[in-house]
């Protein structure tokens, strides 16, 4: 039986970049038991002579002529951003202060 | 007018008996009239709607050529990029967003005249079974308004049950238009993955997602099938090769000598008693028509839910690192100081709701390292075994057939807080996308236990669209001579129609 700890989700959520309250955090591990049981019935009947599946489509590298085409104008790239300086997005503090 | 067919409103378009702009203006008008208590729309495009109405017309009064649908209206499901207009995808992370350009479908869609009259309610990012996982609110199923209208395009099928529209857009990941469609007693088609273009549908599960027409006819289904699809230099993953010949299929509606084969593992316990009446009195239908019934078993289809909420949520996980408040959508706690990582986390825990954050979360346990062989690695491996189980039943018949969903629509809120029973809505369709091949949901009649609808599947082999449109077409005009009208006349009055 799997089951997850709330730091476990704590740690998940860090990972994927979501604030948490405790409840959430409490009630997604109480899920995550049940959840985590149902899905782990994929290992029931996988062996290891089969070969895995990632997409529907048996692509190999998909190219196409390199010519140019119209695109976004800075304008209509930028027309969506929360914020927005000299042409460019203007995002929060990336690096640390040290 | 509304209630008519898209077929036979692009009749009397082309006829001169009505216009697009009167046509489209009728439709809006429903759609003031009943929308407060459905809640299929959340955006209604009036002036957009009415402008392109307006320039079909003015083609047809020059006498150019129009497309099979010019003119007749829809409704987009909100996944769906269209350039100026609203996208929000169900959640309060794209509130107000406005895309600087079209998705391929929406493209396909302007290039053929067809109007499009707004934005449907969804499940946010398309992830439930419901539409109760919307940012804004619930859709209502226009056959009772106390239940839902299937999920995740709950907006599309209710706004087609309700007459607020006569064509509608789906996106499918593992069942989103046909248990929708199912349970509204709609038409929906999942293409072929690959038949229709991904580009500008905002992705939740890369290697499932695909688009599809939603009606209330199977001929209707397929003119919009053939309207938008084709290959798409901008999807890597769209088919190159020609559409499979739909609208042809639809039209015949010729299952004389097909081998229609029943799938033994999707029927039995778990369905209710009305949807599996529905299903062999379908059955029996097609035989009449000339079909050969054949059962057909896949196994490994037991553990398609399992693999497909492994999947899904590692897909999404990865695909929704976009929603990072940096270039556009929503932004939460941008104070001096405040470091993007505390900005991303902020504004993900805002913008996101309950099922999101519960897939992504799984989806980042299941790829984590010491997990991934275990769950996602093992996941994969099913959906090999589910796409041999579906290449071996495909040696013994030309289609599959099963239920839809296991039960009809059920009341809002009855599933809302137990994830394992909503997820098991998607037990029959899942599968399909699994394997990327064609699904299509089109009504069987109404469960004597609660007079609801009840869909009946179809599966064809990849690029073989064509067979479920024959199967389709057949089993309608079998089941419509019976009933004597279409099911929809059944459904109750809407008060704001009154």
């Amino acid at each position: 039986m799997s089951s997850l700890s709330r730091d476990d989700v704590a740690k998940l959520a860090g990972l994927a970049r979501i604030e948490m309250s405790e409840e959430e955090l409490v009630n997604l591990a109480n899920e995550f038991t049940v959840i985590l049981d149902a899905v782990a019935r994929v290992q029931e009947v996988a062996g290891a002579d089969v070969e895995p599946t990632s997409h529907p489509l048996p692509l190999r590298n998909v190219f196409r002529a390199d010519v140019v085409v119209p695109s976004l104008t800075p304008e209509e790239a930028l027309s969506g951003a929360p914020a927005q300086e000299e042409q460019r997005f203007r995002v929060p503090q990336i690096l640390g202060e040290e | 007018m509304i209630r008519n067919s898209a077929s036979e409103m692009a009749a009397k378009l082309a006829a001169g008996e009505t216009t697009s702009v009167a046509l489209t203006q009728a439709h809006l008008d429903r759609i003031t009239a009943v929308d407060a208590d459905v809640h299929a729309f959340l955006y209604v495009d009036t002036e957009g709607a009415l402008a392109q109405a307006a320039a079909v017309d003015a083609k047809r009064a020059k006498g150019e050529k129009l497309s099979p649908l010019a003119g007749v209206p829809l409704a987009l499901k909100d996944v769906m990029a269209q350039k100026g207009v609203p996208t929000t995808c169900g959640s309060k992370i794209l509130e107000g967003w406005r895309p600087p350009y079209d998705s391929t479908v929406v493209a396909n869609l302007k290039k053929n005249d067809v109007v499009i009259l707004g934005k449907t309610n969804m499940d946010e990012f398309a992830m439930g079974s419901s539409t109760e996982n919307s940012a804004y609110g619930p859709t209502h199923n226009p056959w009772d308004l106390t239940r839902i209208p299937g999920g995740s395009g709950g907006g599309s099928s209710a706004a087609l049950a309700a007459f607020e529209a006569p064509l509608a857009i789906g996106t499918d990941t593992g069942g989103s238009i046909r248990q929708p469609a199912a349970v509204t007693g709609t038409v929906g088609v999942k293409p072929t993955y690959g038949g229709v273009s991904r580009f500008g549908l905002v992705a939740f599960s890369s290697s499932l997602d695909q688009a599809g027409p939603c009606a209330r006819t199977v001929l209707d289904t397929a003119l919009l099938h053939e309207a938008i699809a084709g290959h798409d230099p901008k999807d890597a993953t769209s088919i190159n090769a020609p559409v499979p010949n739909v609208v042809a299929a639809a039209k015949s509606g010729d299952v004389k000598g097909m081998k229609i084969g029943v799938v033994k593992e999707l029927n039995g316990d778990g369905y209710q008693p009305g949807v599996r009446a529905r299903f062999e009195e379908s059955l029996e239908l097609l035989a009449k028509a000339g079909a050969e019934i054949v059962e057909v078993s896949a196994p490994n289809f037991e553990y398609a839910l399992a693999a497909y909420y492994l999947i899904a949520p590692s897909e999404c996980s990865s695909n929704l690192a976009r929603f990072d408040a940096m270039r556009y959508g929503l932004r939460v706690g941008d104070v001096d100081g405040a470091s993007a990582e505390t900005v991303m986390n902020l504004t993900r825990e805002v913008g996101f709701g309950k099922e999101v954050k519960r897939r992504i979360i799984l989806g980042t346990y299941a790829l984590s390292s010491g997990y991934y062989d275990a769950y996602y690695g093992s996941a994969q491996k099913v959906r090999t075994l589910i796409t041999q189980d579906f290449t071996k039943a495909f040696e013994k018949a030309d289609v599959l057939v099963s239920p839809t969903c296991p039960t009809t629509a059920f009341k809002i809120g009855e599933k809302a807080n137990d994830p394992l029973a909503m997820y098991l809505n998607d037990i029959a369709t899942i599968p399909v996308n699994l394997a990327g091949i064609g699904g299509m949901s089109l009504p069987s009649g109404l469960a004597d236990e609660d007079g609801l609808p009840v869909g009946f599947q179809i599966m064809s082999p990849v690029m073989k669209d064509e067979r479920m449109y024959s199967v389709g077409a057949a089993l309608e005009a079998a089941l419509l001579s019976k009933w004597g009208a279409p099911l929809l006349d059944k459904a109750p009055v809407l008060a704001g129609a009154r």
